[in-house]
């Protein structure tokens, strides 16, 4: 047990936590006396707070070194302090993004904001926790928000079955998690994730394999690995597509770390057991995503499959189960995270008041009513079907490699024959906006200078990560020992 | 300079497409001089190129590297030896005519065509120059994005279907190749081709590695049966766009098998020889025969140009036969030496005869044959250069078709002679197919009044097809010093080939 002795200095690595509830206590007050009066205040006061917060991460959470706090419940370490910078980053983005869109649809109000905030404040507890407490608490709090904000649009039906899908689905997996951990705890006898990764050094017991199983099957199902998808697609159709981008991007680095530090760390133990369990999985995820995704009209649903067949190769990486391959992973969750950022914030762009650029045939033409969108649409499609010189191409190289290290001959097929199968349906994107013509009728793309930059950048760096990978390669490894 | 010459190649034009695009559709006279400028400029650093470059030596010249990717051991290393040098100038050369071909014609979004061609230029040549695996296949794959842009926005009515399924087949070849390379990197511990090159692999390996390779190389050539994608890709591609994909695009599956089967995998390919070798005569055999009953000018030179390149592939895997047959090395190198003449051939002829597809369709909006006849009586100087191409394309001695197909079937006959007389079959189809589209389009008397109407080549269509009739001459005449550049790359290939890497 590490020290419990507490003063100032040694919380410091929490610092992002702790300044993140009181920054969501501040938030929610200056929306009641203040957001009322001026809507988009508190939407510019979460922005602020976003940067004043990546900030204060870089300045005390930045740790060499594994750092254990709260009688072992909550645990800092290089890899956490990436994957913190990564969530302020990405919620900032999406906020930026998110804000015309909520104007137009009367849903620009503070509490959005705050659930925005607790959402990543679960993020942040998930990926810090060193306990099965703190695990289930972050799964809790990042689902209870992201659940809240699915329905946070109270005039759309379709929002609000969305939302009461994802709750019961959510529900029961939360359910197994749990059920899984209790059989570990009484198995193991601690919560800790240190000491049961010590306990099951050991010869364990039968019983583990069964905790294990209901473990692996509510890590799927927060991933959305097949068959534990069939919420994904409805909720990323069914929710404003504010909140599709937000439950696209920054979660995903929670439950990353969940996979990681539960499966990966804990469970080091029983590695092989839940390889072999995770293998089946990701292949499917691969297939079924890739495939299903031809099949869409609807783009947000098509974005869903796609989703789905990337967790598919990010579960390869676990597969892997070699240091390299939570690498490789931890690599394509950053890069996952970056392109779903720029392909749903240029379906948020496309999208006006009274209109949902959610069709495909939305985007026909796009490149004669909107040059810099359909740019940046064509680059990270091309990055997610995972051609060089795009970023995407180096997710994908990184997980083969970790294969072949672990002589995965049929896992390495699979995965890039499914590239080919998912380029097709990537293609077809980038044929609607540059081949064909547009229909007379289609509204005008959001013009506001600001976000239209951001999403230049955020297509931009999908490019320049692609042609130099180099630092971003490195700081992956590096942070996963 | 010399160090940064490759750079310099592969980053000009990329850097001058990005500039074109900037400058967008208003400025497109300037874009168009600049396109045409840094092509120009880009042959002209070709130069150095071959003044300097060194025919002793098999090692790689103008050689550059760099850390890219220190964690993978992947470097930014490019070189050329005498097997990518011809190919590299191949490739600085025909992208002019090409820019020049569209200068009226291209009236749809001009800045993004030429953009589109000044990029592929730089990626192309990076394939030819680049000595690390990882940054071979960045531009192998980085080239499918503006072809498909090419065939999906200039292309023809069915477009969409052709570049779509042009870029699925490469992409499904290639991505095999890509496991294959990362396999070898894990062994290895490195992507530089040399030591894949001398990593030693067992049979088994080798013949995994040898399928993974043959995907993707065969579909690029293309080989038959992976070869449907190119009538399609061709037909509806805009001039351009053919002239790229046949006289540049296809010569890299011939490349790869150059520079990674044979050195790679030697012993499965001495072991699979026979079955490249038969997929090789089907291609000109076969397709041969399917390009004599084509109705549409542009399919038939496609399917010729299968059938033509079926002769590169043949010609570089025939080094196991002749060695086993007479044990001779240094006649094994004749058929290598045939292979690559005929890609810097083709590449001339093909784009050439693609070129001339598109000076009548520019004028007739038309490529079906029937719709042509006695085009010789109102453009005598245009006829003047299709019948040269023609010829050319069916070998005729003199031009540099003839010296490809000549020392290939020379070598197949020190194989085989079945060998021989199979290949030899293309010397009657090729005139076949070729002669007889030449006289249902040229000659004969005027078919109607549509022909009645053509006017003769002008000057800048003149200028393209004169340069390339030039260089098909000279290179049929006397192609010694290109087998001079080729001679001590093509006997350490060889030499490769022939060994084993089989660990004892």
């Amino acid at each position: 047990m590490p020290d419990t002795m507490m003063n100032l200095h040694s919380i410091a690595a929490a610092v992002p936590e702790i300044y993140l509830t009181a920054a969501i206590c501040i938030v929610l007050l200056f929306e009641a006396f203040v957001g009322a009066k001026r809507p988009g205040a508190t939407g510019t006061l979460t922005l602020l707070v976003l940067v004043v917060g990546a900030a204060l991460t870089v300045a005390y959470a930045d740790v060499a070194q594994r750092v254990v706090l709260f009688d072992g419940t909550y645990v800092a370490d290089p890899l956490a302090y990436v994957l913190k910078l990564a969530g302020f980053l990405a919620v900032a983005v999406t906020l930026l993004y998110s804000r015309a869109y909520l104007q137009n649809r009367d849903i620009l109000k503070g509490e959005y904001y705050v659930l925005s905030l607790s959402a990543l404040l679960g993020i942040f507890v998930l990926i810090s926790a060193d306990s099965l407490l703190t695990v289930y608490l972050g799964v809790e709090l990042l689902a209870l928000s992201v659940y809240a904000m699915v329905a946070f649009d109270r005039e759309s039906g379709v929002a609000a079955e969305a939302a009461m899908k994802y709750f019961v689905l959510g529900a029961i997996a939360s359910g197994m998690l749990l059920y899984g951990m209790s059989i570990v705890y009484g198995l193991t006898g601690t919560l800790n994730l240190d000491g049961i990764a010590v306990a099951l050094s050991a010869p364990h017991n039968l019983g583990v394999i069964l905790g294990l199983t209901f473990i692996v099957v509510a890590v799927a199902f927060k991933l959305g690995a097949v068959p534990f998808h069939m919420w994904l697609p409805d909720v990323y159709d069914g929710a404003p597509t504010s909140v599709t981008l937000f439950i696209g991007t920054a979660p995903k680095l929670g439950y990353f770390a969940l996979a990681l530090r539960l499966l990966a760390h804990g469970l080091a133990g029983v590695t092989v057991d839940w390889t072999a369990m995770l293998a089946p999985l990701a292949v499917l995820s691969l297939v079924v995503g890739n495939v299903v995704a031809i099949a869409q009209t609807n783009i947000k649903r098509m974005l869903a499959y796609s989703t789905i067949s990337h967790v598919g190769f990010i579960l390869l990486g676990f597969v892997a189960g070699t240091v390299n391959g939570y690498g490789a992973a931890l690599y394509y969750t950053l890069v996952y995270v970056l392109m779903a950022l720029g392909f749903f914030g240029v379906v948020i762009l496309a999208s006006r008041k009274g209109f949902e650029a959610d069709k495909l045939e939305h985007y026909k033409g796009l490149y004669r009513r909107d040059p810099l969108l359909a740019l940046a649409m064509a680059m990270l499609m091309f990055s997610a079907a995972g051609v060089p010189p795009f970023i995407g191409f180096w997710a994908k190289l990184r997980i083969i490699q970790a294969l072949w290290e672990t002589q995965h001959l049929w896992l390495v097929v699979t995965a890039v024959v499914m590239s080919v199968v998912g380029a097709f349906y990537y293609l077809r994107v980038v044929k609607l906006m540059y081949f064909d013509e547009a229909p007379e009728s289609l509204p005008d793309t959001v013009r506001s200078f600001g976000v239209r930059f951001a999403l230049g950048v955020n297509a931009a760096a999908v490019l320049v990560l692609g042609i130099l990978p180099a630092p971003l390669l490195d700081l992956c490894a590096r942070v996963i020992r | 300079m010399h160090d940064h010459l490759l750079s310099l190649l592969i980053w000009l034009p990329i850097a001058a497409g990005i500039v074109v695009l900037l400058l967008g559709e208003r400025n497109i006279v300037v874009g168009r001089w600049l396109s045409l400028l840094a092509s120009l400029v880009a042959l002209a650093l070709c130069v150095p190129l071959v003044r300097d470059f060194n025919t002793h030596t098999a090692a790689f010249q103008f050689v550059q590297k760099a850390a890219w990717i220190p964690r993978f051991h992947a470097y930014y290393a490019l070189g050329v030896d005498g097997i990518s040098m011809p190919l590299v100038v191949l490739t600085a050369l025909m992208t002019i005519p090409v820019l020049i071909a569209g200068w009226q014609v291209i009236t749809k979004r001009p800045a993004q065509y030429y953009a589109a061609f000044l990029i592929m230029e730089g990626l192309m040549i990076g394939v030819f120059s680049a000595t690390d695996a990882l940054l071979f296949y960045f531009f192998w794959e980085a080239m499918l994005i503006p072809m498909f842009l090419i065939i999906g926005i200039w292309g023809g009515p069915r477009r969409v279907y052709a570049t779509i399924k042009f870029f699925l087949y490469t992409f499904l070849g290639s991505v095999f190749m890509l496991a294959a390379l990362i396999y070898m990197y894990v062994k290895a511990g490195s992507y530089s081709i040399a030591a894949f090159q001398a990593l030693p692999l067992t049979l088994t390996e080798q013949r995994w590695i040898f399928a993974a390779f043959l995907l993707a190389f065969a579909v690029k050539v293309p080989m038959w049966p992976v070869h449907t994608w190119l009538p399609d890709a061709h037909v509806e591609a805009p001039t351009g766009g053919s002239v790229i994909l046949a006289a540049i695009m296809l010569k890299m599956g011939g490349y790869g098998f150059l520079r990674f089967s044979l050195p790679i995998v030697p012993d499965a390919c001495r072991e699979l020889d026979t079955l490249v070798i038969t997929l090789s005569l089907i291609a000109v055999i076969y397709i041969g025969f399917v390009a004599l009953v084509q109705q549409d000018m542009k399919k038939l030179i496609a399917y010729s140009s299968i059938a033509h390149m079926g002769f590169v592939t043949l010609g570089a895997f025939l080094v196991y036969a002749i060695v086993r047959s007479t044990g001779a090395t240094q006649d094994a190198a004749l058929g290598m030496d045939g292979a690559m003449v005929q890609m810097i051939s083709h590449g001339l002829i093909s784009g050439a005869l693609f070129l001339c597809v598109g000076v009548l369709y520019d004028r007739m909006h038309t490529r079906q044959i029937a719709d042509y006849g006695g085009v010789i009586n109102t453009m005598p100087v245009f006829a003047g250069f299709m019948v040269l191409f023609a010829l050319a394309n069916t070998g005729l001695p003199g031009t540099s078709g003839f010296v490809g197909e000549f020392l290939v079937i020379l070598a197949s006959f020190k194989a085989s002679f079945w060998y021989s007389a199979l290949a030899a079959v293309t010397l009657i189809l090729g005139a076949g197919y070729t002669l007889w589209l030449v006289k249902r389009v040229v000659f004969g008397p005027v078919a109607n009044d549509h022909v009645a109407k053509l006017s003769d080549v002008n000057g800048r269509e003149f200028l393209i097809l004169g340069v390339l009739a030039l260089a098909v001459l000279a290179l049929g005449v006397w192609p010694a010093p290109l087998l001079k550049i080729m001679e001590p790359s093509i006997q350490h290939l060889v030499s490769q080939a022939a060994a084993t890497k089989i660990p004892v």
